[in-house]
Order: C-alpha cells, then sequence, then structure tokens
C-alpha cells in the first residue's frame, strides 16, 4: 500500500489485504538500513490471522521516499502518521533493533496509539562504535559487513536456515547494499544519539515483550536486561543460539513469541 | 579497531549449511530420504502452505539434504539462496522458465556446453523463446544482439573448447545498461577459481556432476542466485514484479527482496516442472563439495604440468590454455581467473583424426568418456566419437580440428599421467 505522509511515498506492505478498521492492526518497523521484507513470514502469518498488517519502509528505505528521519523520536512520530494515514486508531508495534527504539519511543509519545510493543533485538541505549559509524559515513562496505559479520551468530553464518536453501549472511548483506547513500550512517547515528530510551521505557503503559537473542553481539541480553527492567509490563523470551538476526535465525520460534502479544 | 571477518572458502566448503543433525547429533549431513513430511496441525500446515512459517512439504519443492547443499553453493558464490536440480540442464531450464516466457529472447555465448546449445537453439524455440548466439570475446557482440524483447545474457565463464575467456564485468555493464540480467554457467572454474557475483552476474548455474562432486557418480544441477539484480527497476520481469495467480497475487520482488528470483524458481519452477534433486545425490555431492578447494588447486597444478608437456611436444600441433601467453585471453584470465583457468584443455595431435583416434585408443590410464571435471583424468577425440558423422570442413566450422583432444585433467600423481600421454601420443604417430 503506498501513502503520502509529508509530500513523500510511504511504503506499507499490508500482506496483499485491505486496512480494515474493525480489525486488530500490527505495525512492523525494520532495522538499520532494512525494509519491509525483513517481516515477511510474521506479515504473512498474521494477515491470514485476521489482523490488519502494516510493514513500513521508514523514510528514505526500501520503497518509501523522502529523506532518512534523523532521530528515534522523528520516526515514532511518523509510524503514529502512518497510522493516521491508513485510517487506523490503534496497533501492536512490532520493531527490530533501530525498529524496537522507535517502538518504544512510539509507546511512549503516543500511548493511546499502542496497545502492545515486541522488541526483537533491542538495548537502551544502544552504542554505536566511531568505527561503523565513520565506515557507514562514508557509505564503505565495511559498514554492511560489520553489522552483518556482528549481526548474525557465528552458527548462523555457516549456515542452516529454517527457510530452505537459502544462506542468511548472502540475503542480510544484500538487503543492507540495496539503502541508498548515507541511509545506514543516518540510522546508526539515530540510535547512538537516542539517550531518552530508558525514560521513555519507563513511561510505556503497555504490555511488552522482548525478543533477544542468546549470542546476540550488537544488542546483548545483559544490556536488554536494563530495557526490561525500566518498562513497567515487560516480558522476555530468550532465544538459544541466536544473534542480532532473529527473524532470519529463529523466524519461527519469533513467531511464536510474537503471537503471544500481538 | 580489526574489520569483523566471516568464514573462509575452505571452511564454508565444509560446514555451510549444515548444522549438527538436532534430532541425532549426527555429524554428517542425514540423508532425508522422505517424500513428505508430517504436519503439527492444520494451521501449521496453512502456515508453511502459505510462506508464513518455515518448513518442508514435499521433496519435489524442497528436502532437508538439498538444502544442507543449497546454502553451501549459496556460501561459496555468495549468493542469497540457491535451488538443487535433477541436472545442470535443468537448472539452465529453471532459469528461463522463471524469467520468461513464449515471444522472449536470449543474448548467448556461443562458446557452449553441446547440451545448452541444443536448449537454446533448438528446444526452447518451440516454446517461443529465441537465441542470438555471439562470439563470447565481443561484449559489443552482446549489445548489439539485444532486442526488446530480450530477457537474459548468457555466457560460459570459460568456452568449450576454445577455452575462451568472459570477460564477465563487460558484459555484466552490457546487460545491465539494457535492465537485463547475467547468467554464468561457472561449471569448469567453481567459486574456488571464480565467483562470478563479485565481477557483476547476477545468477549462476552449475552442472554439479563435475567438479563441485568431483567423483562423477551423480548427475546434478545447481542454480544460484545473487540476490543483486534489480528486478523493480528493470520493469521486464512481470513474474518477479506482479501479483502471481499462481500463488494467491503473491509480488515475489515486493514480498521477498533480494531472493525474489530465487523464492520464484522454488515455489512455482520446482513445484511445476518438478526436476527435483534426490536427497542421495545431494548428500554425494556434500562429500565432494568437502575437499572442493583441496582438489581443484590439484587439478589446476596438475593442468599446468600437463600443459607444459604437451606445449612444444614434438607430436602436439597446439595447446589452448588461457595461461599460455599466445592464448587470446591471456591477459583477461591473469585478472579474472588468477588463481587457475581451471583444468580442462584442448590440444591438438598430429596426423588429424586418425592420429587422435591412435591417441586414445593407446590409453590406459586416462578415462575414454564424455564428461569432464571428474577426480580421474578424462579425455575424448571428438572429430572419432560426438562429431565422428561430421567431414573436416563440418569440423572446422564448429571450431574443432581433426586432431583435436578435449582433455579433464584429474588429481593422479602428474608423472603416471604424463607417462600415459607420452605412450598414447607415440603411439599416436605410428601409422
Amino acid at each position: 500500500m503506498q501513502l503520502e505522509i509529508n509530500g513523500h511515498d510511504a511504503y506499507v506492505a499490508t500482506g496483499n489485504r485491505e486496512p480494515d478498521r474493525q480489525k486488530e492492526t500490527v505495525l512492523f518497523i525494520h532495522g538499520t538500513g532494512q525494509d519491509h521484507t525483513i517481516w515477511v513470514l510474521p506479515t504473512r502469518y498474521f494477515a491470514r490471522h485476521g489482523r490488519n498488517v502494516l510493514a513500513v519502509d521508514l523514510p528514505g528505505h526500501g520503497r518509501s521516499g523522502g529523506e532518512p528521519l534523523e532521530s528515534i523520536e522523528a520516526m515514532a512520530d511518523w509510524v503514529v502518521q502512518v497510522l493516521d494515514a491508513a485510517g487506523l486508531s490503534q496497533a501492536a508495534v512490532v520493531g527490530h533493533s533501530l525498529g524496537s527504539l522507535v517502538a518504544i519511543a512510539t509507546a511512549a509519545r503516543h500511548p493511546d496509539r499502542v496497545r502492545a510493543i515486541a522488541l526483537v533485538g533491542v538495548t537502551v541505549p544502544m552504542p554505536v562504535s566511531g568505527f561503523l559509524l565513520d565506515n557507514a559515513k562514508h557509505d564503505r562496505h565495511e559498514a554492511i559487513e560489520m553489522l552483518n559479520f556482528w549481526g548474525y551468530s557465528k552458527s548462523a553464518q555457516l549456515g542452516g536456515n529454517a527457510t530452505p536453501g537459502n544462506w542468511m549472511l548472502g540475503g542480510g548483506m544484500r538487503l543492507m547494499e540495496k539503502a541508498g547513500p548515507g541511509v545506514i550512517h543516518t540510522d546508526l547515528n539515530a540510535c547512538n544519539k537516542y539517550i531518552e530510551g530508558l525514560e521513555h521505557a519507563a513511561n510505556v503503559a503497555c504490555p511488552a515483550l522482548l525478543i533477544l537473542g542468546e549470542r546476540d553481539m550488537l544488542t546483548p541480553v545483559r544490556s536488554a536486561m536494563k530495557v526490561a527492567e525500566a518498562l513497567p509490563h515487560a516480558e522476555k523470551a530468550i532465544l538459544e543460539g541466536s544473534g542480532h538476526a532473529l527473524l532470519a535465525e529463529r523466524p519461527d520460534p519469533v513467531l511464536d513469541q510474537l503471537i503471544r502479544v500481538v | 579497531m580489526a574489520k569483523p571477518k566471516t568464514f573462509d572458502l575452505e571452511t564454508l566448503s565444509l560446514h555451510a549449511g549444515q548444522r549438527p543433525d538436532p534430532a541425532t547429533g549426527a555429524r554428517a549431513t542425514p540423508i532425508y530420504q522422505t517424500a513428505s513430511y508430517v504436519f503439527k496441525d492444520t494451521d501449521h500446515a496453512a502456515s508453511i502452505f502459505n510462506i508464513e512459517r518455515t518448513g518442508h512439504v514435499y521433496s519435489r519443492i524442497s528436502n532437508p539434504t538439498n538444502a544442507v547443499l543449497e546454502e553451501r553453493i549459496s556460501a561459496l558464490e555468495g549468493g542469497v539462496g540457491a535451488i538443487a536440480t535433477a541436472s545442470g540442464q535443468a537448472a539452465m531450464h529453471l532459469a528461463i522458465a522463471t524469467l520468461m516466457g513464449a515471444g522472449s529472447h536470449i543474448v548467448s555465448s556461443q562458446s557452449l556446453y553441446g547440451g545448452t546449445h541444443n536448449l537454446l537453439a533448438y528446444t526452447m524455440p518451440r516454446f517461443g523463446i529465441d537465441t542470438t548466439f555471439v562470439d563470447p570475446r565481443d561484449p559489443k557482440a552482446f549489445r548489439q544482439a539485444i532486442r526488446p524483447n530480450t530477457r537474459l545474457l548468457f555466457g560460459e565463464t570459460l568456452g568449450n573448447p576454445g577455452l575462451e575467456v568472459l570477460d564477465i564485468p563487460r558484459v555484466a555493464d552490457v546487460a545491465h545498461q539494457a535492465g537485463l540480467p547475467l547468467m554464468i554457467d561457472s561449471t569448469f572454474t567453481t567459486p574456488y577459481l571464480c565467483r562470478p557475483f563479485d565481477l557483476g552476474a547476477d545468477i549462476v548455474m552449475h552442472s554439479a556432476t563435475k567438479f563441485l562432486s568431483g567423483h562423477g557418480v551423480v548427475i546434478g544441477g545447481l542454480l544460484v542466485d545473487g540476490g543483486i539484480f534489480d528486478w523493480e527497476a528493470s520493469g521486464l520481469f512481470p513474474t518477479l514484479t506482479e501479483p502471481y495467480e499462481g500463488f494467491h497475487d503473491l509480488d515475489f520482488a515486493e514480498e521477498f527482496g533480494p531472493a525474489a528470483f530465487i523464492t520464484r524458481a522454488r515455489k512455482e519452477g520446482a513445484r511445476d516442472f518438478g526436476a527435483c534433486m534426490s536427497a542421495m545425490t545431494s548428500f554425494l555431492i556434500l562429500q565432494g563439495l568437502e575437499t572442493l578447494p583441496l582438489r581443484m588447486q590439484k587439478h589446476v597444478d596438475n593442468a599446468r604440468k600437463l600443459v607444459d608437456y604437451l606445449d612444444g611436444h614434438e607430436a602436439v600441433d597446439w595447446v589452448i590454455y588461457p595461461e599460455l601467453p599466445e592464448h587470446p585471453d591471456h591477459e583477461l584470465a591473469k585478472t579474472l581467473l588468477p588463481n587457475g583457468s581451471g583444468a580442462v584443455f584442448s590440444f591438438g595431435v598430429k596426423g588429424g583424426r586418425a592420429a587422435g583416434q591412435r591417441f586414445i585408443e593407446r590409453l590406459e590410464l586416462v578415462s575414454h568418456l564424455a564428461n569432464i571435471g571428474d577426480a580421474k583424468t578424462l579425455v575424448i577425440h571428438p572429430a572419432s566419437t560426438t562429431h565422428h558423422r561430421m567431414d573436416t570442413a563440418a569440423l572446422e566450422a564448429a571450431g574443432i580440428s581433426e586432431g583435436l583432444v578435449r582433455i579433464s585433467v584429474g588429481i593422479e600423481s602428474i608423472d603416471d599421467l604424463i607417462e600415459d600421454i607420452g605412450q598414447g601420443l607415440r603411439a599416436s604417430q605410428k601409422a
């Protein structure tokens, strides 16, 4: 579904169904340099199981126009504009990595628009190394390599994909290679400077679920515990052996967890 | 700060795609010799059919043993996914049938494996898909042959029998300027010697029967998606960018992004055309792949030594191998194939057809047969075998001289190979 927000095209995958105001909605937000395609399995599941599904491409990502937004708060406000444009009052908001920060900020800044959040690979704050930021600033391929080599567990880099025949690391790299100039740097910078995250988390009134990878090097479990403690109504699930790329590494267990809250 | 790294090719050849079997702890890849798979309940079944959950439905479409092989070749090539097929020919057909329909056109190198030439020149036209064949050494010829209905450019890393080195970066540029993908048959080189995606290609296919296996006991093919080509931007591929009625209006590029091509090839092509690989075949190819780096290095080392021996031999008119300075693609080979130009080459036995025949019939260690890429050394003399009905003029038109011998150099002791070939060459000169 193509919407127009602030004069720019905003793409939202809906699972081939028009939003219905009588149904509950699940809104998905991708991570740094990615797009809606990371959610292909859960969006298809929830669409068939009677939910409105909105898997967004953030501005400047995937099929959405405009420049990438420079702060997590701006992304959160944009998400609410998506709900407005789709004519929907409320959603469960599911985010991965950067998207998980946007979910927290959306729930804190617009509590009446969010009925639950699910945070897939999260930590607050989400500091980004200067080395990675510098490589991203210059659009060097090394930035994509770092995000993926650190993002996938060593075991997942060897393979054993639940999706038959596809190589996870190759898919992860190719998706980020499609990001436009400066997009990855803008995203990483937004993560790096989002220092209000724990304060926002403390103000989240809705139920929250953290889905964490036991071997996540980018958002380690021990760091995620701070978010779990800050959120008033949080549950957590730690998926054994998974790195940060939980949707690729453990797609079915992630879906099973999402079904609990959204 | 140290850059992160992932695994090297030697490690991926052994491990990619496989984890110890969760059910039994088996270290080796189990052979899942089953046609179908039990669902937990009706919703689980529906969710797998509708691509909401992962899993297997029926081994024509996917199989756990095949999946290990598919993931391993994807990792070795640096692609996003692959499909194991019944043969290399099936992989080629699957690619064509996924990308285009009747009324389409392909531009292909003219220096091809004979089976591929047959498919493109004689069989696909019956289904409305025509091919223009061009000189692989002339990227401009690829450009000039492109028509409004062209949907694919195709070539082999090393042509047959002239071992023309395809200038993949330049041909890829030609393809991409026209909004078209480039597919490469990388059978002769394998990812140990050449990774076409790194050079600009979009799709890779293999006859896995050859060097990937090395043992010559199975027939199999692999189709690999680089995940690079922008199908949406091209606008020429409705099978990938428009709703597909055969799968509830699924738009593959919209939902699967970089994996659009390989997903359509599986969800439609594997389902409907059905040229699948058996689990046992996958298992055997995997056994070969584990030693691919070791074998390929030995293949190349032996090929170089044998070329040295034959080049200048009194019973040999000529040798075609890209690493020889007089080969037209010598410089290109140094750039694109720095680790070696493969282990298949041709040479001319002095004395024409009869001498070539005497050479072949005298060999004792080297096998006379129609295949390449076995760990054992193989030869064929086209003028007295595959092309025996052709006269001299017809052979010349096909680029085959009467004394031409094609050899696929194996990994035996080079001394033993040279001794056998030497005695064969001596016999060839005794009329």
